[in-house]
């Protein structure tokens, strides 16, 4: 079943030359996790936030965005409210700037399911100190206020409050950038019980490829609000079929790879003020040759790998002569 | 960078976002200060000159607005009181401005027991009202109007001095300044360069409004005799001298001043205000 | 396992680390910092922090939030005051702080620092030319100051069209060669970079990383590179030190010290590292088992 599927979405703002989100199909299905990565820019926390209708002023929208077979586009502001509170969840990149820092943890988790979902004060409290427990922090915590808590405890109660209303879809936007390395692999490890737990589906956003590839089923790469590669993410790591992800690859300072200079990527993406003609990373790319300058490749499946598909003139040429690490 | 400017509950209210008042507001200004530098070319009649048979005439060709109680041509005597009415609060607002900015940046700079020290001796000029504060200097040293402008000034410094203090303490935790440091810059220079110009048009739109209130703190001055001597026109003293013209049925001679003492200070407001604003606006 | 097992610490408590193996060992040293302590009311931010850097080498710093690594960096810089300790630059020490213009522009000129977030360590209100002529201006009155803008530009690869720029109108990657040129334009021994590629973009940081290689190259300034990122760590450093709480658990060759981590935190960091392969929830109980 699929929790989250987007076909052909496009979002245009005023006062930019070219739509931020040219054409993006991106699929969740229940219980599997995807990563969508791209770097700032590309449009991948616009998508995510798509996903729960929270479009910037004056946005402009085509095709369809929908969570659990409902166009999140063409609902109601009241329908709109019941997914938030219901289908879908977000958790932020900096917990302690999402928590009111003035009210109990316990104000916090309980809040929109006794406003929203009208439940009554003490099953929203047992529901809570639940949820808690699901997170691995106590009931104690409902009585502690957010300044208490260290980054990854805050983060944790950010999971559970996404939890409070059983959603079938999580968005996780950058969820572990603001925290430490170690603390880092908790919330994932957490994320990760989740899922097998309370069957929802995952979407990941985040600019770390490596993060991306370690915990997720399927990656999705972002570029100038284009979706240029998918595919199984051990695959996709491996064998990159868009430049651009082996290039992203190449230019991550990594751990295994030889100490010296980095394969960085030149120039850098395209503002928003440029219309684009032809492949968006045409300019910075190795291979590109006169055809990507004039039309942009769309995004079709790798021969002999049907999960996997690609938006490039020249993915069979992808890998060659580049320093693969 | 958010800014609250400092309001008297009165004036607070009006606040506008549309642009046709701030427009209106601005060119009314504009007019007023016209008014006051070309006084002496555009004043059709010496604004002293005493003309007792045509005392409280109305309005008519040779005097547009009419004259007051002693047959004074009030068009005259409102144009060159713009320049009375003006030059104190210009007084009131450049010193203020001055003394206001350097309290308030060295107490926020340095912090510590000088902080203490100047933000307690501020907030006990706030404890004490201005008016009062400018009647004691008046009557220590009698009529001009340098007395009263030094006494508003002073009591107008902890308006300023609050406002660039809490604006410079924001702005010092901005790494750019400690980036400054690290480069060697003495912080008198990373002040004088790069902090005071940063806070600028937030601390001058608080003066602009200023600017309003200290006109009417000085028009009540020279309304209650207290200031301005005698026989300079003044918008303040228009408005006394028009008093016995109300009783004889004759307004106009007390009611322009008036109009144009309120017209001028919520002109002013609006300006300060909105210029707030859009500071506020483009550093986010 | 607070105490860490040193790899050749001369005695408890000190983190020096040994001149680097196979090189030159009479490199001299340009920055020794010796027993630092820093406490934040009961906290220990820094706790007999020491260490070394060669003339030309490349240290970095790495430990997560709450390890003291950027609290040393500052005292370092001189940004902040240890309680105890003694930073010397070319056995001339920082710590004690004489008055006076020459004593500030000398002591400017030993350490210089960029920041992590290219978007608040420049004055919105300044163009790119005039922060560079400014800071030449103070240590360099009587240069050609149109000619040394020109060339510290070049050398971070931006161009004269950047000069007259605000800060506004660049990329955070641009920004960030902004201020490596101006640290680079008070001619500094040793520059500190607190976190100085976090905020950026993967393939931006690339970039800066080359760059503050070449730079390293071509003017032999001394690096120490604060951190949480271990794979920039591998990729710009000669030599490492960990620490956690304010204590350095382990020191010595980049190199080595990634390859055969000695102390279980070292390991714990590495293994946090995101891979194909990971598994988070060994990290987490390790983590806890710490």
């Amino acid at each position: 079943m699929t929790t989250l599927d987007i076909q052909a979405y496009r979002l245009s703002l005023p006062d930019t030359a070219r739509p931020v989100l040219a054409g993006v199909d991106l699929t969740v299905g229940a219980r599997e996790t995807v990563a969508l990565v791209g770097e700032s820019g590309s449009g991948k926390s616009l998508t995510s936030r798509s996903v729960l209708g929270l479009l910037p002023a004056g946005a402009r929208t085509e095709g369809t965005v929908r969570v659990n077979g409902e166009d999140v586009l063409t609902m109601a502001p009241e329908q709109l409210r019941r997914l938030r509170t219901s289908s879908a969840a977000m958790i932020f990149q900096d917990p302690r700037a999402a928590i009111n820092p003035l009210r109990r943890i316990g104000d916090f988790l309980t809040e929109s399911v006794r406003l929203n979902a009208g439940a009554a004060p003490a099953a929203a409290t047992a529901r809570a100190a639940e949820m808690l427990e699901a997170v691995g922090l106590t009931a104690a915590a409902l009585r502690q206020y957010p300044g208490e808590l260290s980054g990854g405890m805050l983060q944790r109660v950010m999971i559970a409050a996404a939890l409070m209303g059983d959603p079938a879809l999580i968005l996780a936007d950058e969820p572990t950038t603001a925290l430490d390395v170690t603390t880092q692999a908790e919330v994932v490890a957490l994320l990760g019980d989740l899922r097998t737990r309370f069957g929802t589906g995952l979407l990941f956003v985040t600019h770390d490829l490596g993060l991306a590839a370690a915990i997720s089923d399927r990656v999705y790469v972002m570029y100038a609000g284009r979706i240029a590669e998918t595919g199984p993410a051990e695959a996709l790591f491996d064998r990159p079929r868009h430049p651009y992800t082996a290039a992203l690859l190449n230019s991550t300072p990594r751990l295994e790879a030889p100490a010296g200079r980095l394969a960085a990527i030149e120039g850098r993406p395209p503002s928003l003020q440029e219309e684009l003609v032809g492949c968006p990373f045409a300019p910075r790319c190795p291979l590109a040759t006169f055809l990507c300058s004039q039309q942009a490749p769309a995004l079709l499946p790798v021969a002999g790998e049907p999960a996997r598909r690609v938006a490039c003139h020249h993915s069979d040429r992808t890998g060659e002569g580049s320093v693969h690490a | 960078m958010t800014a609250t400017l400092l309001r008297r509950p009165g004036l607070a209210r009006i606040r506008t976002t549309r642009a046709p008042l701030q427009r209106l507001c601005l060119g009314f200004v504009a007019l007023v200060v016209l008014a006051a530098l070309l006084a002496p070319w555009l004043a059709p009649y010496d604004p002293n000159a005493v003309d007792l048979g045509n005392a409280l005439a109305g309005p008519s060709a040779d005097h547009l607005l009419g004259v007051d109680a002693s047959g004074r041509d009030t068009l005259s005597r409102l144009l060159t009181g713009a320049r009375t009415s003006l030059l104190g609060p210009l007084g009131v607002v450049a010193f203020s401005t001055l003394a206001g900015v350097a309290v308030g940046v060295a107490a926020a700079w340095r912090g510590g027991w000088l902080d203490s020290v100047l933000s307690r001796s501020t907030e006990l000029v706030f404890a004490f009202p201005g008016m009062l504060l400018a009647i004691l200097i008046v009557s220590v040293y009698g009529e001009g109007l340098l007395a009263p402008v030094i006494a508003l000034a002073i009591a107008y410094l902890p308006y300023v001095s609050r406002l660039t203090r809490s604006l410079v303490l924001a702005e010092r935790r901005r790494p750019y300044v400690e980036a400054y440091q690290v480069q060697g810059h003495s912080g008198l220079q990373i002040c004088l360069r790069h902090v005071v110009p940063g806070i600028a048009p937030v601390v001058l739109a608080q003066s602009t409004v200023n600017f309003g209130y200290a006109l009417i703190d000085l028009a009540g001055l020279s309304f209650l005799g207290l200031g301005v001597p005698a026989l300079t026109p003044d918008w303040g003293r228009m408005v006394f001298d028009g008093q016995s013209a109300i009783q004889h049925g004759y307004p106009l001679s007390a009611i322009l001043p008036c109009a144009a003492i309120v017209l001028t200070v919520v002109a002013f407001n609006v300006v300060g205000e909105r210029w707030a604003d859009q500071v506020a606006r483009r550093d986010r | 396992m607070r105490e860490a097992p040193m790899e050749a610490g001369p005695g408890p408590g000190t983190g020096t680390v040994t001149s680097p193996k196979g090189e030159p060992s009479m490199r001299k040293t340009v920055l020794e910092v010796l027993g630092l302590h820093r406490a934040y009311g009961s906290v220990q931010a820094v706790d007999d922090v020491s260490f070394t850097l060669a003339e030309g080498g490349s240290l970095g710093i790495v430990g997560e939030s709450g390890s003291g690594k950027t609290t040393t960096a500052r005292i370092v810089v001189g940004l902040e005051s240890a309680d105890s300790g003694r930073v010397l630059v070319h056995r001339r020490d920082r710590t004690e702080h004489r008055r006076g213009r020459a004593h500030r522009l000398a002591r400017a000129r030993e350490v210089q620092m960029v920041f992590q977030d290219p978007y608040l360590s420049l004055d919105p209100r300044t163009p790119v030319g005039a922060v560079l002529r400014e800071t030449l201006r103070l240590h360099f009155p009587d240069g050609d100051h149109d000619r040394r803008i020109a060339e510290l530009l070049e050398q971070v690869g931006l161009g004269t069209r950047e000069a007259a720029a605000l800060p506004r109108q660049l990329s955070g990657g641009q920004r960030q060669r902004v201020a490596i040129a101006r640290a680079l334009a008070v001619q500094p021994a040793v520059l500190v970079l607190d976190e100085a590629v976090a905020a950026l973009d993967v393939s931006v940081q690339a970039q800066i990383l080359n760059l503050l290689a070449d730079i390293r190259d071509e003017t032999g300034i001394g690096y120490l590179f604060i951190t949480h990122d271990l794979g920039v760590v591998r990729c710009v450093t000669d030599e490492v030190i960990v620490m956690r709480r304010g204590k350095i658990v382990e020191s010595g060759r980049t190199a080595e010290v990634l390859a055969r981590p000695r102390h279980p935190y070292t390991r714990l960091l590495l293994d946090s590292v995101p891979r194909p392969g990971w598994d988070p929830r060994g990290i987490a109980e390790a983590r806890r088992a710490l």
